[in-house]
């Protein structure tokens, strides 16, 4: 156990580094840089230069990363060329409010689409038919429409705040919660019905087992077969899939925080890379890697704790 | 020689067992799974209809703009007129009452007859300078939504699906590559196909996206899309492919191919990758949906097709202003395009009985 764990570590570690890396070189070689982009391209050469030497671009590309890295190690993860204060607040910030829209939608859909698989999973009838259909649709509605498809009712009844994370003036957390509902259920509906789904073929699949059978022959009630025996056993294939959900968050809170302006990490980092703004870029990339490897982890872990087989 | 049992055959034995819990099936699986495959079925081929039809079904072309009816409402073609007499199909022209606020009232007192197979679309109105037949409504160009969808098709569905073709190819020669020749080359492409699969896929796109040239023509950017979905897409189907021929080579068929003196290039192409044709078109029917929804996510953040060309994200980006949307609420419709060709290729996916594993690749 003790070298999956440390097996495991290394591998997010290096996930952390490559993704980071990654996003930094490639940044700097994409065609234009910050100092063309903001001076525009018939700008002087001489400040052109100027500007330049004072974001670093003039360096060689190995020479800056090698600066970069050395820096990244202690925590230092430069300074941003567009809003000219240190990159790790910024990200912090954001990565902050991605996290706070993250988790709220796993939560959620843990809450909705598990309890949904068991029941669908372990009958039969006219509303194992219903939840099946529904999760059917929703599962067919990508975050981006669902998000667009609230922002508009949201507009229409006026029920909820038409994008943004905060209203004006001092900043509550019941504001905070009220301006959460919408794109957390629009990032949270796809993943609901993909645990609804995921659970009820793994409930119908124990279900049939003969040791329920057997525990049903003797006389133990339906629903505690169903709940606690059968459920247990059937949770290893919604598990497995949490490592690979962070990432499906990940994308899907990119598109939610684009349509309902949510100031997450996807839309610094949307900025940044249109801005060519190198160092920005490497941090976000940074923060999500971080979140992906923090999410596989865990799941990993929870994994080899349900079912030892896992790590061998 | 060991002979790996086929996954399917151990799955069956333990479905046969009793469903303990569960009552009689309201009615036959097959039914139901027969029921979905042809909705799923109708669903696409309206879609591949709209693709390949665009030019003689839109009533207008793409680019085609009418001032004088920026964001229109729909024109719903009529056979009763407000007197109760039947009429062969009409539509009222709209008059702009508010040119602020936009707002159009039907002129009750004209008819415009709908003539067909006209001057090359199927359907059109037969006045089109003052009453053109608009569908889907007009958007804040005036130009015709209904029209714009159908050619929006062409480019968005179709870039998905050369994109996920292009993945199932570049995937079955990575996964069979690394399937056949197993050892280093093996573990080398499946650690890095392991990598790729955990990333986010848009953030991958975005960020190869957005570090190559932002201006570019139409063609470049279908092409550059295309590769980069295709390059992203490629793990997948690698990963499984690879699992695929590493059982299968140990089969039989294979030895006995080998025996009678078949080289590696046909061993692995005329009779390894033929045995992942099955799941090749699975992984292409999930994938498929994942890049129509790709594109849209790019577009409407800006970094897909520029703004004249049609496409699906292109128009949502178009509309992305919420009270544009409250008042004009056509503008929506490439979402409800986009829901439909996702739900047919789900739907297609479902209803196959070996019931196949609801994760995503996007």
């Amino acid at each position: 156990m003790a070298r999956y764990v440390v097996r495991r570590l290394i591998f997010a570690a290096l996930l952390v580094f490559l993704v980071s890396s990654a996003a930094l070189v490639l940044t700097r070689l994409a065609p234009g840089d910050y100092a063309m982009l903001t001076l525009g391209v018939d700008a002087r050469p001489e400040v052109l230069e100027q500007a330049r030497a004072r974001y670093g671009l003039n360096r060689p590309i190995a020479e800056q990363y090698g600066d970069w890295l050395v820096h990244a190690l202690r925590f230092d993860f430069g300074e941003s060329m567009q809003h000219g204060v240190p990159v790790a607040g910024l990200v912090r910030a954001a990565a902050a409010n991605t996290a706070i829209l993250a988790a709220t939608a796993l939560v959620a859909a843990t809450l909705v689409g598990l309890p949904l698989g068991v029941i669908s999973g372990s009958r039969r009838g006219w509303t194992v038919q219903g939840i099946r259909a529904v999760s059917l649709v929703v599962l067919s509605t990508p975050s981006l429409l669902t998000s667009l498809i609230l922002l508009v009712i949201a507009a229409r009844t006026g029920w909820f705040p038409v994008g943004n994370m905060r209203s004006a003036g001092p900043s509550s957390t019941g504001d905070l919660l009220w301006h959460l509902v919408l794109p957390a259920t629009a990032l949270a509906l796809p993943v609901a019905a993909m645990f609804e789904r995921l659970q009820a073929q793994a409930m119908s699949d124990v279900v049939g087992k003969p040791y329920v059978l057997a525990a049903l022959a003797r006389g133990v009630p339906r629903s505690r077969i169903v709940w606690r025996d059968a459920l247990k056993a059937a949770l290893r294939p919604t598990i497995a899939v949490y490592g690979l959900v962070v990432g499906a968050l990940l994308s899907g809170s990119f598109a939610v925080e684009a349509v309902t302006s949510w100031p997450g990490l996807g839309q610094l980092m949307l900025n940044a890379l249109r801005a060519r703004d190198v160092y920005l870029v490497a941090g976000c990339a940074a923060a999500g890697s971080l979140f992906l490897a923090f999410g596989t982890l865990v799941s990993d872990l929870a994994l080899a704790i349900v079912d030892p087989r896992a790590h061998e | 020689m060991p002979l790996s049992i086929p996954a399917r055959m151990s799955d069956q034995s333990q479905r046969s067992t009793v469903a303990a819990l569960l009552p009689p099936r309201p009615w036959g699986f097959g039914a139901r799974l027969k029921g979905r495959r042809y909705i799923g079925t109708a669903l696409f081929a309206c879609a591949i209809i709209g693709v390949l039809g665009a030019p003689v079904l839109a009533p207008h072309g793409s680019n085609d703009q009418f001032r004088g009816l920026l964001n229109a409402p729909p024109t719903v073609p009529r056979v009763i007129d407000d007197a109760g007499t039947w009429h062969a199909p009409f539509i009222y022209p709209w008059v702009l009452t508010n040119r602020l606020e936009q707002r159009f009232e039907q002129d009750r007192s004209t008819r415009v007859r709908l003539v067909w197979l006209s001057r090359g679309a199927l359907v059109r109105s037969e006045d089109d300078a003052r009453a053109p037949l608009m569908l889907g409504g007009a958007d804040s160009f005036g130009r015709d939504v209904f029209s714009r969808l159908l050619y929006g098709a062409r480019t968005s569905l179709g870039l998905a699906l050369i994109a996920a073709f292009g993945a199932a190819l570049l995937g079955a020669l990575i996964g069979g590559a690394a399937g056949y020749v197993g050892g280093v080359l093996d573990d080398a492409l499946m650690r890095v196909s392991d990598f790729v699969l955990v990333l986010p896929a848009i953030y991958v796109v975005l960020a190869l996206r957005a570090v190559l040239p932002l201006v570019l023509s139409t063609g470049q950017v279908f092409g550059l899309l295309a590769a980069i979905f295709a390059v992203v897409g490629a793990p997948f189907v690698a990963r499984g492919v690879r699992a695929i021929v590493r059982s299968e080579r140990q089969l039989e068929y294979v030895v006995a191919a080998r025996s009678l003196g078949a080289g590696h290039a046909r061993l692995l192409l005329r009779h390894l990758l033929p045995a992942t044709s099955g799941f090749l078109v699975v992984q292409w029917t999930l994938l498929v949906p994942a890049f129509v929804v790709a594109e849209a996510t790019l577009s409407y953040v800006g970094l897909g097709f520029p703004d004249p060309v049609a496409s699906w994200g292109q128009m949502l980006h178009d509309a992305s202003n919420v009270r544009a949307l409250v008042d004009f609420p056509w503008l929506l419709s490439p979402a409800a395009a986009i829901f439909l060709v996702v739900l047919a290729l789900n739907l297609l996916t479902q209803s196959r009985p070996d019931r196949l594993p609801y994760t995503r690749p996007m």
